[in-house]
């Protein structure tokens, strides 16, 4: 069980990650990454929906016969993801009006209809709902990392506003460069295309800097310690 | 399969690359006189900051993709890239304009694609790009050329295409040239020489033959026939005579060293027609009806993308008669 756990953990976060390797959700990741905060609202919104719609998708498994379970998912998903807008409304409006339209297009991302046909159609439910949880971790990560490098090259600072979601972080902001005239670029369309671009290329260099069998080994050797 | 014949042409040699290099940097020397003369030493600053951070570039990257060093050097495109991109921004840029231009050029544009020839983006413009969108009010911001009335302070204003989109307030084209110094004979002043200056250049290159004419021809004539077509007579909604174009901005360092380049350039004689007059129609959309005073970038880097595909449908096929 704990190696099942882990191999997901590791598949969702690195190996097999949504952002990173199976590109899956760029059109949110690169829209939404322009600020820390702008990142966080999405990466909470989405991991909560795939943690709930994974959930459900799963304890409905044995009802939904295969010929209508895309349209059964989508209205699944869908349903979080209305939710979710809802708590937005509720209680960060502020930040609601500015990833606005990206809250309901979660329906759309690819990641969270994926892990439903591919992982959840087939698992129990808590171990469905755990790789929600993992796989939300590994794209909202990427997420924040686009988010902070974008706002860091862009204006200078990280954490601006983000008392937009957490109200009691009004203070968190980190000028790091004072001075800087801004580099506008970063925060514009092309600059998150350049990074993310950026990001896939370090993944790659670290991923190959350690041969796949290797990895293999390790988590085998790991495993039986473990046990 | 019968081949069609080609003839050499008399003078016809094989140029290396750094030769090559080297004809394009001496033709620039007209126009960056012209450039100096009218707005000062800040080209020739720029130029030599650049050409520097070309070369601290060219060699880290070299250096991590474990390249020959000293070969790559000599083969000067890094410097090219550099004084084309100098010949570009403002004089007065400030010093860390130039360092993120040649990092954009040289590192992103350049070798992540995988070296020269390899790149699909004229390194140059995509730089020139990535400052206009980042900095805008730095890489609007050109000196005042010499001989143009300006307050004792000021130093630095809107360039003449600049002052045509915006300040002509629906005025007939001679009403504003009387109201504002900043137009001699023909289009800005200034920008006349430079473009006199540039056109030289280009000329040599050509009885060269180190670019291809086609290009050129193609650029140029679409803009005069653009230019031509919107003139209106001088209208208060006229585009601009096709001589404000031609001796305008960029038109004839694009025309002659920008959209020449031959790695992102198209390579086939009809496809360099056709490439050409993409150039130039886009160029002159942009002047008139676009967001910004000038689009030579824009429309090179469009042109670039065009360009494989342009390949594609323009190959010379083996005539059935030799």
């Amino acid at each position: 069980m704990t190696t099942n756990l882990k191999n997901i953990s590791r598949q969702a976060l690195w190996h097999n990650n949504p952002a990173l390797v199976q590109l899956l959700g760029l059109c949110p990741l690169l829209a939404v990454s322009s600020s820390v905060v702008n990142a966080l609202g999405l990466a909470l919104a989405t991991t909560m929906v795939l943690v709930f719609s994974n959930l459900m998708v799963s304890l409905i498994r044995h009802q939904i016969t295969d010929a209508i379970r895309l349209p059964v998912f989508v209205l699944i998903i869908a349903g979080f993801v209305t939710c979710v807008e809802l708590l937005l409304q509720a209680f960060a409006y502020p930040l609601y009006l500015s990833i606005g339209i990206f809250i309901p297009l979660i329906v759309t991302n690819c990641a969270i209809l994926g892990r439903a046909v591919s992982f959840a159609a087939k698992n129990p439910p808590l171990i469905s709902a755990f790789d929600g949880l993992m796989t939300g971790l590994g794209f909202g990560l990427v997420l924040l990392a686009l988010g902070a490098i974008r706002e860091l090259i862009g204006t200078g600072a990280v954490f601006a506003n983000m008392e937009l979601l957490l109200p009691f972080a009004g203070n968190w902001e980190l000028t790091v460069l004072p001075g800087y005239p801004g580099f506008l670029l970063a925060l514009l369309p092309p600059g998150a295309f350049l990074l993310m671009g950026l990001l896939l290329a370090i993944k790659n260099l670290i991923s190959s800097a350690r041969p796949q069998s290797e990895q293999a080994t390790e988590a085998a050797v790991q495993s039986i310690n473990n046990n | 399969m019968a081949v069609k014949k080609i003839k050499l042409p008399k003078n016809y040699q094989v140029l290396s690359t750094s030769m090559i290099m080297l004809w394009v940097l001496v033709a620039c020397i007209p126009g960056l006189i012209a450039l100096t003369v009218f707005f000062g030493w800040g080209t020739l600053i720029n130029i030599v900051w650049l050409g520097l951070w070309a070369l601290v570039f060219e060699a880290l990257v070299l250096v991590l993709r474990k390249r020959n060093l000293a070969f790559y050097l000599k083969d000067y495109s890094a410097l090219v890239t550099a004084v084309l991109l100098g010949l570009c921004i403002p004089p007065s840029s400030p010093w860390w304009l130039g360092v993120t231009g040649m990092f954009f050029a040289i590192v992103i544009a350049k070798h992540l694609y995988g070296g020269l020839g390899q790149n699909l983006f004229n390194p140059a413009m995509v730089a020139y790009a990535v400052l206009l969108i980042a900095f805008p009010i730095e890489m609007t911001n050109w000196v005042i050329p010499l001989g143009v009335e300006h307050d004792i302070d000021a130093f630095t204003g809107a360039t003449a295409l600049d002052l045509f989109r915006n300040e002509r307030g629906g005025m007939l084209i001679h009403e504003f040239w009387s109201q504002t110094s900043a137009f001699g004979t023909f289009s800005g002043i200034g920008w006349e020489w430079v473009n006199a200056g540039f056109l030289l250049g280009g000329l040599l290159l050509l009885y060269k033959r180190i670019i291809a004419w086609q290009i050129p021809l193609a650029m140029l004539s679409s803009l005069v026939l653009l230019s031509a077509l919107f003139y209106d007579g001088g209208s208060s909604v006229s585009g601009g005579s096709p001589l404000m174009h031609l001796f305008g901005g960029g038109t004839m360092l694009c025309a002659f060293f920008i959209a020449t380049d031959p790695v992102t350039a198209s390579t086939t004689p009809r496809g360099r027609l056709i490439y050409g007059a993409l150039i130039g129609i886009v160029t002159y959309v942009i002047r008139v009806w676009g967001a910004y005073p000038d689009g030579i970038a824009f429309a090179v880097l469009l042109g670039n993308f065009a360009a494989p595909l342009i390949d594609h449908y323009t190959q010379p096929r083996p005539s059935s008669d030799a």
